[in-house]
């Protein structure tokens, strides 16, 4: 809710179609390809007449903006309509930043922050500068980087449950250089890295907590 | 994932020691890598990547051509060159080069493509002494190890492993400090370099315009073992072959940079042929390998021979989070990390080891640093893919494969998505804060798994859906 509140504030229009679920990644990330394409059908049925799609997730957009091709090199007609939704998926911040054009939504938190970039966000979307934009201009809020900012939380879709050990392990070493830092709170812009980092938190026992990048643009 | 790699990963996550090791070696090579690869040093880095890739992708597209005429500039030059269909068939060509010569003894500078077809093991069981050279190959090889890291082999051991390794195995008194460790090794590889006929090496490109073997080391182990010895026989995969010598000037500064932070690596040999007259050093024979060992049948894939571009810097090693944690001996194969998770399975067989491109995160890092720009998360996907076929033809993963048929059911279902929401929120309990365990009967399969490592945070008490409806409702009003 988080987000539409903020792209509501700075003055856009919000739709929720109810129909959506999911963009099928999980299935593609198994190998499970024909389950993928059945779930971005639905996806793409959805949201085919959308005029922006905003995503709080870059793993999620990258696997509408990037795989869905892939997936539908064989099918042409779902390949146009995949190829036309491409422009119009947008990550939340890249949506703040160059659609919108907003850097300041006015909103205020009084924390010591640090803020981890997502692999897919950071590596399919070019996503690293935008997010630390927005949040410098969050009253209150103080921004410290991490050394391993760029370093995978070790989340992977079904590989946090497939190799648990080598995931919490990574998960481990993240939270040790969020500890660096001595931040109270991780920002991200995606909820699985979240999920993963604030569960390896609360399991070690840290004082530290996770918000996603819309929560705290929310805040004021 | 069982037997022997799920025990070896274990003990590599347990062991402090080692995880240290493997953290501050990888650590060293990422910062030196990263300060010869920034824009404000090399502000073409990305267009020479680019270009690397496209080399690499024209001759490997046409591979045929630039192997004969690689091979046709070879033997204009004196050489001769030998096609090895397999290890066994390297194996045969050296031992009938050693029973002509009555050798029993061969220096080899650094080569992964010899580890890969085991040849040192295969040469002493027909009783010819194989000497590794460089200093991390000699170390393990004395240790009896398969190298840990494709550019640094012994980085898993500290130098008091080597003091014990070395006075073991040397008979020397036990020291712990390197530089005169490597005085040890030099005093013992001296003699070796000397007494021996045969010299085998690796090769890190093949140059198809001018028949020569390019090698690049930082010990200068690779130029004495090309040339004291009076025969070179240099064994090398034939995707090691690039058009022209003018393309080095691409490669060469890719490759240092990025296995080791280098701008260029200390020694690099262009050995073309045998020693002519008037040259004063060089062997006498000079023959060149060319392994297949499966590489056309990577060929054969459209979308995978990308593989093949490799230059086997070892930067997608020490940037990936995985091979970090887990090592360098956990993998199956010679070859770890990114590259090994991608090569392993089509070199051995989808089913040889069916987890492995599985043990990814997908965080992209080994993409991102990769100098030929492998696309290595994308044929991780594939080879997943290509697995989740062969077991549902095999019949394996059942339980797998019918959850994630049900979930695609359920996807094109809203309703049914958001009654799993509400069954999640009921069994586990919604609300606030986390849940560290479970029941017993709720603890199985990938929850179990989650809950090994992390908390899990219970469920919103309200949905997304019951929240956006209720603001509709109250904007309505």
């Amino acid at each position: 809710m988080a987000m539409v509140d903020v792209l509501e504030r700075v003055g856009w229009q919000v739709d929720f179609p109810e129909q959506q679920t999911c963009c099928g990644q999980p299935a593609l990330n198994t190998g499970y390809r024909d389950e993928a394409r059945t779930v971005a059908r639905h996806f793409l049925t959805v949201f085919r007449d959308a005029e922006y799609i905003v995503v709080p997730s870059g793993s999620c957009a990258s696997m509408i903006a990037h795989h869905y091709a892939e997936l539908f090199q064989s099918e042409p007609e779902w390949l146009a309509l995949a190829h036309r939704l491409e422009p119009r998926i947008w990550e939340f911040s890249k949506f703040l930043l160059e659609v919108a054009r907003v850097e300041d939504v006015g909103a205020r938190l009084e924390r010591v922050a640090t803020f981890h970039d997502s692999c897919h966000g950071l590596r399919d979307l070019g996503i690293k500068e935008g997010p630390r934009r927005l949040l410098a201009r969050v009253r209150g809020l103080s921004l410290r980087e991490m050394d391993a900012a760029e370093e995978c939380c070790g989340f992977g879709g079904t590989f946090s449950v497939k190799f648990p050990e080598i995931s919490g392990g990574m998960a481990r070493t993240k939270i040790d250089s969020i500890q660096r830092t001595g931040a109270d709170l991780v920002v991200g812009i995606d909820a699985s890295c979240l999920l993963q980092i604030q569960g390896a938190l609360s399991r070690a026992g840290l004082p530290v907590g996770t918000m996603h990048l819309a929560e705290v643009l929310a805040c004021r | 994932m069982t037997g022997p790699q799920q025990e070896k990963i274990r003990q590599t996550l347990d062991d402090a020691n080692l995880q240290l090791a493997i953290y501050s070696a990888t650590g060293r090579l990422m910062s030196h890598r990263q300060a010869v690869v920034a824009p404000e040093v090399l502000p073409d880095y990305q267009e020479l990547r680019t270009q690397a890739h496209l080399v690499k992708q024209h001759a490997i597209e046409n591979l045929d051509h630039y192997l004969e005429q690689f091979e046709s500039q070879v033997v204009a030059r004196g050489g001769k060159v030998i096609y090895a269909r397999d290890g066994g068939e390297v194996v045969e060509f050296l031992l009938d080069l050693a029973k002509k010569m009555g050798a029993r003894l061969m220096v080899k500078s650094k080569s992964m493509t010899t580890e890969e077809i085991d040849l040192n093991e295969r040469l002493e069981r027909h009783g010819v002494e194989p000497v590794e050279t460089d200093l991390g190959e000699y170390i393990v090889q004395l240790a009896r190890e398969r190298p840990y890291h494709i550019v640094a082999p012994a980085l898993h051991k500290t130098r008091y492993d080597v003091a014990d390794l070395f006075s073991q195995k040397l008979g020397v008194e036990r020291e712990t400090e390197i530089e005169k460790q490597t005085k040890i090794a030099r005093s013992v590889l001296r003699q070796k370099f000397l007494a021996a006929d045969i010299g085998i090496s690796g090769a890190n490109f093949l140059v198809a315009d001018s028949g020569a073997v390019v090698v690049v080391t930082n010990e200068g182990n690779g130029r004495m073992t090309t040339t004291l010895p009076r025969v070179h026989v240099a064994v090398a995969g034939i995707e090691k072959v690039i058009p022209r010598a003018q393309d080095l000037a691409v490669f060469l500064k890719l490759l240092g940079r990025s296995a080791t932070g280098q701008p260029l690596t200390v020694y690099t040999s262009f050995l073309a042929g045998p020693r002519r007259e008037g040259e004063i050093d060089g062997p006498e024979e000079f023959y060149v390998v060319l392994l297949d060992n499966g590489r056309t049948r990577l060929l054969a894939d459209r979308e995978k021979r990308q593989s093949l571009y490799c230059i086997r810097c070892g930067a997608c090693l020490n940037h990936c989070p995985v091979y970090r944690k887990v090592g360098g001996h956990s993998y199956p194969w010679v070859y770890g990390g990114p590259i090994g998770a991608i090569i392993t399975p089509q070199y051995l067989g989808v089913t040889h080891d069916p987890w492995l491109p599985f043990a990814s995160s997908l965080c992209g890092a080994c993409e991102e640093v990769c100098p030929v720009k492998i696309e290595i998360p994308k044929l991780l996907l594939a080879l997943r893919s290509e697995v989740i076929k062969v077991k549902a033809r095999e019949g394996q993963s059942r339980l797998e494969r019918l959850g994630f048929r049900a979930w695609a059911w359920a996807m094109r279902r809203p309703r049914i998505y958001e009654m799993l929401g509400f069954m999640g929120s009921a069994l586990l309990g919604g609300g606030e804060g986390w849940i560290r365990r479970v029941p017993k009967l709720l603890n199985h399969g990938p929850l179990a798994a989650w809950l090994s490592q992390r908390d899990l945070p219970r469920l919103p008490a309200r949905s997304f859906r019951q929240l956006w409806r209720a603001r509709r409702k109250a904007g309505e009003n």
